[in-house]
């Protein structure tokens, strides 16, 4: 089974600092890691393939630093890297982005199964995924906590708000997997020196034969007027005293608060 | 000169680093308060190409230096002191084997060794062989295609849990070193059991047991080097294990001094942190001062013995600073948390318990200093 992996390299923080100006991330000083999701994308690739036999390739369009988060990856056990990059793609929306995936798996070609995390760290859009499922015109499974392959047909136990959902699809097709799907392995150190010598191919728009219209942000219908942090508008309160006391206060307070 | 590390020792580093702090750290209180040996985190190491860093590729293993070893060891230690003395007591098997192994003995030995599949112990001590290691009373004798072995080993780290033993017996006891022979025997040798788990003041997570030979019988060609050059293998396994000793001791004091430096600024008495109070200062500046002695001294010897030069006076430097200066450091950190230190709520009690251990272990610092003055002495006259 041929696995292709999209992953994103983010800052490595939850609360990445935003500058009030341009209301854009301020990433110097912040280290960059692989998006926390699409590490379960890779350990799930990883997995169906030491099940199954076949290969795992990493794609990730970003700056030419975005090379280590593909290292990383090459050292959790990936066969193969892929790093998309051109000035032509900076700006882009997801749209662009997943536009951008799309040229570059057309150009890998074969492929039975596609993984990406349910969304990125910083953006928290969860689009890509979904959208590169449409730019290809594959099914698309999302949420995904368990998946089986059987053939060629795909099985996925579904992690929604309130509920499980099971969900059947033929390959190729395309997941997104949410992170109790599994525990992401460490780099052991034969793959972190393999990946320190690995040949990483990157490719431009041209390369890919992209239509420069749909790239960056001329292909970017998005528009971030503004970008900012919530204020936290009620305190907490913390209730002091014996278990007792504690637990008598807060029936009151939800009492009060009409909870109860 | 260069004191920095390679691009490719930078990434390691930070491999070992991330499952160090998500993976060890996080369970060494519970480790040492269960007593029970960790399994999971030896398998870990395994699963991490840990387990035969400085062994050649051909043999499975990485094919890096003593250096990294001893660096990777010192994060180990760091994390989690107990899986750190595992790592070290399984490479003194690992590196007599990768020494003076056959090739048959290393596909067998060192393969698995250095995967993590197996690990390994090495079994010198004996009740009256301590720091007179050759005053071995094991004795190995020849009948037909077997040595039967018998005799009683004392302390033996990883006893118990490991599954390849370097046993040094004696062949001709009336002939003392020159008698001694090295043996590679598997648990689960006819005739080879386990005694007695010593309870220790700390590290109650590694084993040290007891070994029994009753008329065991190692296949002939488990010999490990020649007859009666075992006594060579010692030595240069212990040389090595000065090395692994120092770095766990390396690892330990830092440990102790990131706990302390950590607590210092919380803990406010007389209106202030005590941090700023001198006194507290002065004891971080020299618990910080000493490590990183300690810390170059080791890696100067991993760094020599990589390069081929003469490292047994270093290694001996090394092991004898690092593990007083893991004893000052520790009782200084319980001193800066004051009444707090003195209890099973925080690391640093632990860390005094289990430093001392590495005065005693691989060569007393008694020892240390012989083998440094005998060194001295002899380079005086040349």
């Amino acid at each position: 089974m041929n696995i292709i992996v999209c992953i994103k390299q983010v800052p490595d923080t939850t609360e990445v600092a935003i500058d009030p100006e341009t209301g854009t991330l301020i990433r110097e000083g912040v280290p960059s890691i692989i998006n926390p999701f699409d590490e379960n994308a890779i350990e799930e690739g990883l997995r169906l393939v030491e099940k199954d036999g076949g290969k795992v390739t990493v794609l990730t369009m970003g700056p030419p630093q975005a090379e280590q988060a593909l290292r990383q990856a090459l050292a959790m056990g990936a066969d193969e890297a892929i790093l998309l990059c051109d000035r032509a793609f900076a700006g882009s929306d997801t749209l662009a982005t997943s536009y951008a995936l799309s040229r570059a798996i057309r150009k890998i070609g074969d492929f039975d199964l596609i993984i990406c995390g349910k969304q990125a760290f910083d953006g928290d859009t969860a689009q890509v995924g979904p959208g590169l499922a449409e730019q290809l015109g594959i099914p698309q499974i999302t949420y995904a906590i368990e998946v089986a392959v059987e053939r060629k047909k795909l099985r996925v136990r579904r992690l929604l708000e309130d509920r499980f959902e099971i969900t059947e699809t033929r390959l190729p097709a395309l997941i997104t997997v949410v992170k109790q799907i599994n525990e992401p392995r460490h780099a052991g150190l034969r793959g972190v020196m393999k990946a320190r010598k690995a040949d990483i191919p990157t490719w431009t728009a041209e390369d890919v034969d992209a239509d420069p219209l749909r790239c960056g942000l001329n292909g970017s219908p998005t528009n971030v007027v503004k970008v900012f942090s919530p204020q936290r508008q009620h305190e907490g309160e913390i209730l002091e005293g014996d278990t007792e006391e504690v637990a008598l206060a807060l029936v009151e307070r939800l009492r009060e608060a009409k909870v109860l | 000169m260069n004191f920095e590390f390679t691009d490719e020792q930078k990434d390691i580093l930070a491999a070992v680093r991330e499952f160090c702090d998500e993976e060890l750290k996080p369970h060494a209180q519970e480790v040492d308060a269960r007593g029970e040996f960790p399994w999971d985190n030896v398998k870990m190491l395994g699963e991490l190409d840990l387990m035969g860093i400085a062994v050649p590729e051909e043999y499975d293993g990485l094919g890096l230096g003593l250096l990294e070893w001893a660096v990777i060891g010192e994060m180990l230690s760091a994390a989690c002191t107990t899986t750190g003395a595992v790592y070290g007591a399984h490479v003194l098997a690992v590196y007599p084997i990768m020494l003076f192994g056959t090739e048959e003995q290393k596909d067998k030995y060192l393969r698995p060794l250095a995967r993590g599949e197996k690990i390994g112990a090495f079994a010198l001590t004996e009740p009256m062989a301590g720091s007179d290691a050759g005053n071995v009373q094991t004795r190995a004798e020849l009948v037909g295609n077997e040595y039967i072995l018998n005799g009683t080993k004392l302390f033996i780290s990883n006893g118990g849990e490991a599954e390849v033993y370097v046993v040094i017996a004696n062949v001709q006891p009336e002939r003392g070193t020159r008698g001694m022979t090295a043996f590679i025997v598997e648990k689960g040798t006819q005739g080879f059991e386990f005694g007695k788990n010593e309870e220790k003041m700390g590290f109650a997570a590694l084993p040290n047991r007891e070994l029994i030979f009753q008329d065991a019988r190692v296949p002939k060609e488990n010999l490990l080097g020649r007859e009666r050059r075992g006594f060579r293998v010692t030595m240069e396994t212990l040389a090595v294990g000065r090395i692994g000793m120092a770095i766990g001791a390396v690892g330990l004091a830092q440990a102790a001094y990131d706990a302390a430096i950590a607590y210092a600024p919380t803990r406010v008495q007389f209106g202030q942190p005590i941090s700023e109070f001198q006194a507290i200062q002065f004891m971080l500046a020299d618990m910080a001062t000493e490590i990183e002695a300690a810390r170059w001294l080791t890696y100067n010897a991993a760094w020599r013995k990589d390069q081929d030069l003469d490292f047994e006076k270093e290694a001996a430097m090394a092991k004898v600073y690092a593990s007083e200066t893991c004893n000052r450091v520790a009782s200084k950190a319980v001193q800066i948390h004051g009444g707090y230190g003195y209890t099973k709520d925080y690391p640093v009690e632990r860390y005094m318990r289990e430093a001392k251990l590495f005065d005693i272990v691989e060569g007393t610092s008694e020892i240390q200093r012989l083998v440094i003055a005998n060194r001295l002495l002899k380079e005086a006259q040349k």
